[in-house]
């Protein structure tokens, strides 16, 4: 169980958290979603030890991480930048982290193979590509084999088959009963393998749900654009109890509590002219976007769908 | 990625020895991080080359041209001084190596690393001063000692050899690696406080090399009554078997003072790292 209780953390200026509460639950996958420059790694860093916050304060299974008697075997953590010394190898790098615990060799040797690096393992880490070098501080992670993994933006830098291999392997974490705390700017990433989300931006909580919920609540918002020049006639039919219309422009149509099936239908039985009939399957992308738009500043067009594909990058 | 094997896909649960971090278990590690670089090897075994050969290769030299020297030089000839000359050199690759003890962690990364896994972070520091100052001391011993009788070998044939028994001769071969083991402390500590190796190695020059050479462009009474206690003319008083000026402090009280300088900057280093974010 991780519980962050108010945490302020500012860099000079520059507020990075801005009063974050919440808490990871013990034995399921929880996402930490946030635009890029949201304060995800900063609190991460708190959570670790490795920031002390301005205020309120961090606690793992109830002391804070720098109370720990044996960290790596109560937290496993991946942080977004490296820290591993170019120069090491691999196995001398998880050497002397293993030897901080009594960690024997065998146990360096394991999380070799569990992350596939066996093959290189002897070679300076400065060689490394950015898939190598996550697998190793996923290798790190798991030597204590913790029972709480922190992990940021883990699939940052991975192939289609490392990314594939990071879910599957957050997956079995998760099947193991391990507390996963994940941290990524993807929605769709975050959908495969969280149960329940926490949703900052610009340092404040914006969320704190289930999955399930951000789900119900992207149906909710799923819509049809209709492109007509008989809007008027059309909206005139169309609207009624569960329905709601709004036009953005001249000619389209934006239909709430309809599918585009039911509304070719009452177009045709009307004898209105359609030019374009576009289902909106409103995604986990959106929803979050719904959460977060207002920490993001994003007003793109909501009606391509090409845009809401990506969440923005920058806050 | 390609060279890198097929991974399993779910992890193997296995009960790991329950260890907890002690400084017994941090100071494994930092030995372990420490031969596991290839600069430190080639850094440590340039010092030991540059301490136990650099003393040799003068002394071979003088005595080739004995009959050249001033009577005086021949007359006030230290072939203990000699023999620790290797200092001069090996001074330069220790300081190097001991602020990168610790700013290699900060430039790569490794620090959130170190810090993950002790978050105590203190036993971190004492452990790779420990670590960094047995190798050194050990390393600078052997090799102080093998040019101390290879130079008095050498210079047999002038008759102006010591021998280690001779007063002040066995202090002055210790002296030098106490010397040298002090100032790589001094330097972890330099490199502890400013997190940046351009930074630490500017400053370990700057207050040993750079101020003496301040001190000697102000009037000569000033510089006189300042040098003694600047950082490096007290230190090497326990590394000389004999000076060529008055103005230096008591061998050990030089020394003593030197290891104060080197507190104040492990201390500054402690400080910095128990407070300042990682």
């Amino acid at each position: 169980m991780i519980e962050i209780d108010h945490v302020t953390k500012r860099y000079g200026e520059k507020v990075a958290v801005d009063d974050l509460t919440f808490t990871v639950k013990p034995g399921i996958v929880t996402g930490f979603l946030g635009p890029n420059g949201a304060g995800k790694s900063t609190t991460m860093r708190v959570i670790l030890g490795l920031d002390r916050p301005t205020a309120g304060s961090a606690t793992v299974n109830g002391k804070p991480y720098s109370e720990l008697p044996a960290p790596l075997h109560d937290v496993g953590a991946l942080l977004e930048a490296r820290a591993i010394h170019t120069g090491r190898s691999a196995y001398n790098h998880l050497v002397a982290m293993a030897q901080t615990h009594g960690i024997g060799r065998s146990r360096v040797q394991e999380v070799i193979e569990l992350v596939g690096l066996s093959e290189v393992a002897r070679k300076r880490a400065g060689g490394f590509s950015l898939g190598m070098g996550q697998r190793l501080g996923i290798a790190a992670a798991m030597l204590g084999d913790p029972a709480t993994l922190i992990l940021d933006e883990p699939a940052n830098g991975l192939d289609p088959e490392g990314i594939l291999w990071i879910r599957n392997l957050l997956k079995g974490l998760a099947a193991e009963g391990r507390t996963v705390f994940l941290s990524s700017h993807l929605m769709a990433e975050m959908a495969q393998t969280a149960e329940h989300l926490v949703v900052i931006g610009r340092g404040r909580l914006i969320a704190d749900t289930t999955v399930a919920e951000i789900v119900a609540q992207a149906s909710q918002n799923a819509a049809v654009i209709v492109r007509t020049p008989q809007a008027g006639e059309l909206r005139d039919v169309l609207v009624g109890d569960g329905v709601t219309v709004k036009s953005a422009e001249r000619e389209v149509l934006e239909v709430h509590g309809l599918t585009s099936a039911e509304v070719g239908a009452a177009a045709a039985a009307h004898q209105i002219v359609l030019h374009e009939l576009i289902p909106q399957n409103a995604s986990l992308e959106e929803a979050f976007m719904g959460l977060t738009g207002g920490a993001v500043e994003y007003h793109a067009g909501a009606l391509d769908p090409q845009l809401v594909d990506s969440i923005p990058e920058a806050a | 990625m390609s060279a890198v094997a097929s991974p399993q896909t779910t992890p193997t649960r296995v009960g790991s020895p329950a260890g907890r971090v002690t400084q017994a278990n941090v100071l494994r590690s930092e030995w372990t991080k420490l031969w596991s670089l290839r600069s430190t090897r080639w850094s440590l075994l340039a010092s030991f080359i540059a301490m136990a050969g650099l003393g040799p290769l003068v002394a071979a030299v003088q005595m080739s041209r004995w009959n050249q020297l001033h009577p005086h030089d021949r007359a006030t000839y230290d072939a203990i001084n000699t023999a620790v000359g290797g200092y001069h050199l090996a001074q330069l690759a220790i300081g190097v190596l001991g602020v990168l003890v610790i700013t290699g962690e900060y430039s790569t990364g490794m620090i959130r690393s170190s810090m993950m896994a002790v978050p105590r972070r203190l036993p971190v520091l004492w452990a790779k001063l420990l670590v960094f100052a047995v190798v050194t001391f050990v390393l600078m011993l052997i090799a102080s000692l093998i040019s101390f009788f290879a130079v008095q070998a050498i210079v047999t044939q002038h008759h102006v050899q010591h021998g280690i028994g001779d007063p002040g001769a066995l202090r002055t071969v210790i002296g030098a690696a106490l010397f040298l083991t002090v100032l790589g402390a001094m330097c972890v500590g330099l490199g502890g406080i400013l997190r940046n190796t351009a930074g630490g190695i500017a400053t370990f020059v700057g207050l040993l090399f750079v101020l003496p050479g301040i001190s000697a462009i102000l009037p000569s009474s000033v510089n006189d009554s300042i040098s003694p206690y600047l950082p490096l003319n007290a230190a090497t008083t326990v590394a000389s078997h004999s000076f060529d000026n008055s103005h230096h402090l008591a061998v050990w009280a030089g020394f003593a003072l030197f290891c104060g300088y080197t507190v104040l900057a492990v201390a500054g280093a402690a400080v910095s790292l128990r407070r300042r974010d990682a």
